[in-house]
């Protein structure tokens, strides 16, 4: 924990003057042609959209030591990283649909990523309601919704991605945007550097805040064991 | 004793108070019915065909929606009598407890099966005979993974606060592939042109989905019920 | 009292998103009633135009940075409730025989 202690600032700050810098750093990019400034969106929903899903799945591995060795750090970094997956959800599900009103031109589309991202959200807030209203022991439980979470969800995708196929689709741009993801366009390679940035940005500035959270929870328990002992 | 005989004797047990009792058997069947008449007042117009697959819609959450009941009422009966802690200290495997409960529960859930199917037959007009061993095969792999996740959260829960609740906001997000699965797989068979092709695509998504989190239900139940 | 204070506020505060989104899905769905949906092609430029991207642009990162915001100073109020917790817990120590 010591180590976590002076690593929280340094980590803060580094990613302070990164976002800073990162108007400067996404100005450089290009002008994408048919979707216009509102693609510039796509320099803070995608990071935090790929650090959601790393977020969830280390929920999953936390879970699972936690289940294995019931060692109590596993189970307050799987807290950290579960209320972060929701935090990250509530992101991603607004900046989301803000850029698909004006490239899809609706809110909402029952599109595989954002269908399977709201089920994803859904999991680890039932987790996080889990640990607030079970009462004592619910952390043995909360790390099975964890594991399982974070197994369901190539099955998520799978199965909305199945749904959705049967479909027409409404609109092409859901396939140019992966398009831009993987980059394939043209102007794919200059969108990467402030996109890596941006993403660095994110994971240096969210790992300090699981360590603020992680060092909560474990104060929270030595609380509680100070409690218990005055008690008796 | 062997993992499977210990499992079918828990099996038994339940099946043995359920005949005496009726209880479960008499309200889930109920429960579905209503939830069919329930949900047909939404999508049925007079005059008019239902909507597309909302004969396949309703089945699917009928089946949800009684499992739920059913899986919180029979951990509710251990719990009152504290028996599932008897059952944890008892001589066997931890796992056949767990595959005792589920078969218990699925032979319910296969009665509600039974029920709704012929329900939805005639009330909706679905073709149910159309392809009866691929609708069957989805209705099993659907119920066995919708059970074996409901039977682990539900024996977990029954130490935690407002646990009623709780089951069905952790089980239905947990289960949403299954009911997707479901749903697709029997739309597409019932469709005015069955597309064969989505439906076995479907089962074998249900099938996998049920390998992997079979074994991990079977796998988390000894460490979740340790205590 | 201060739990008091601070339930008040957490019901206000939930209660005002409640008013923000079903305000903002009302309105959303008014300037959209009159439109219908057409993708946006090559061909039809003229439609994406109408709808300006600077205000979205500029919510969708108001958006990431109040939420963040919001979520740290939980992280921040929960730290100094258990530090006042600790703080009782020394001084029941201290006042102890």
């Amino acid at each position: 924990m010591t180590a976590g202690r002076r690593l929280v600032p340094v980590l803060l700050v580094v990613s302070a003057a990164m976002f800073a810098a990162a108007p400067f750093i996404i100005d450089t990019a290009p002008y994408e042609s048919t979707m216009g400034l509102v693609q510039r969106i796509f320099y803070f929903h995608v990071p935090n959209a790929i650090l959601m899903m790393l977020a969830s799945s280390a929920c999953g591995v936390a879970s699972l030591v936690y289940l294995m060795r019931r060692r109590q750090s596993a189970d307050f970094v799987a807290l950290a990283l579960a209320e972060l997956v929701v935090v990250l959800g509530v992101i991603v599900l607004i900046t989301g649909p803000i850029w698909a009103r004006k490239a899809w031109g609706v809110w909402w589309d029952w599109e595989p990523r954002l269908t399977s991202t709201l089920i994803m959200w859904m999991v680890f807030s039932a987790y996080l309601l889990l640990r607030r209203f079970g009462g004592a022991g619910s952390e043995v439980m909360a790390a099975a919704v964890g594991l399982f979470g974070a197994v369901l969800s190539p099955f998520v995708y799978w199965s909305v991605n199945m749904w959705r196929t049967l479909h027409p689709k409404t609109s092409v741009l859901p396939n140019m945007v992966a398009a831009i993801a993987t980059g394939d366009v043209e102007s794919g390679s200059t969108m990467a550097g402030p996109l890596i940035w941006c993403f660095v940005a994110f994971t240096l500035f969210y790992i300090a805040v699981i360590l603020l959270r992680v060092r909560l929870e474990s104060t929270r328990a030595t609380l509680e064991r100070a409690v218990l002992l005055l008690e008796d | 004793m062997s993992v499977l005989r210990a499992a079918w004797l828990i099996a038994r047990k339940d099946l043995q108070v359920e005949v005496r009792s009726r209880e479960l058997i008499y309200t889930t069947l109920f429960f579905a019915l209503a939830c069919v008449l329930v949900f047909s007042f939404a999508f049925i117009k007079e005059g008019k065909q239902p909507v597309d697959n909302a004969a396949a819609g309703i089945f699917w959450v009928a089946i949800a929606f009684s499992g739920t009941l059913a899986l919180g009422r029979t951990f509710e009966r251990e719990r009152q009598s504290e028996t599932l802690r008897a059952l944890l200290l008892a001589p066997i495997e931890r796992s056949a407890v767990y595959l005792g409960k589920l078969i218990g529960l699925l032979l319910l859930m296969a009665l509600i099966e039974l029920l709704l199917v012929p329900l939805i037959a005639l009330l909706f007009r679905a073709p149910v005979a159309r392809a009866p061993w691929l609708l069957a095969g989805l209705m099993a792999a659907g119920t066995v993974g919708f059970a074996a996740i409901g039977t682990l959260f539900a024996a977990m829960l029954v130490r935690a606060q407002s646990r009623d609740v709780l089951l069905p906001v952790l089980l239905y997000p947990l289960t949403m592939p299954l009911i997707i699965g479901g749903v697709q797989g029997t739309a597409a068979i019932f469709a005015v042109e069955p597309d064969w092709g989505t439906a076995e695509l479907c089962l074998t998504m249900l099938v996998s989905f049920d390998a992997v989190f079979v074994t991990l239900a079977l796998w988390t139940f000894a460490p979740v019920m340790r205590d | 009292m201060n739990a008091k204070v601070s339930r008040t506020c957490f019901t206000l505060a939930t209660l005002s998103v409640t008013m923000l989104l079903m305000g903002a899905t009302l309105l959303a769905q008014a300037s959209e009633a009159d439109k219908t949906f057409r993708p946006i092609q090559p061909g039809n430029e003229l439609l994406q135009e109408k709808l300006p991207a600077t205000p979205l642009v500029f919510s969708a990162y108001a958006v990431v940075w109040i939420v963040v915001v919001v979520y740290v100073l939980t992280l921040w109020r929960r730290i100094a409730k258990a530090e006042l917790e600790i703080t009782r817990i020394a001084t029941r120590i201290e006042g102890r025989p």
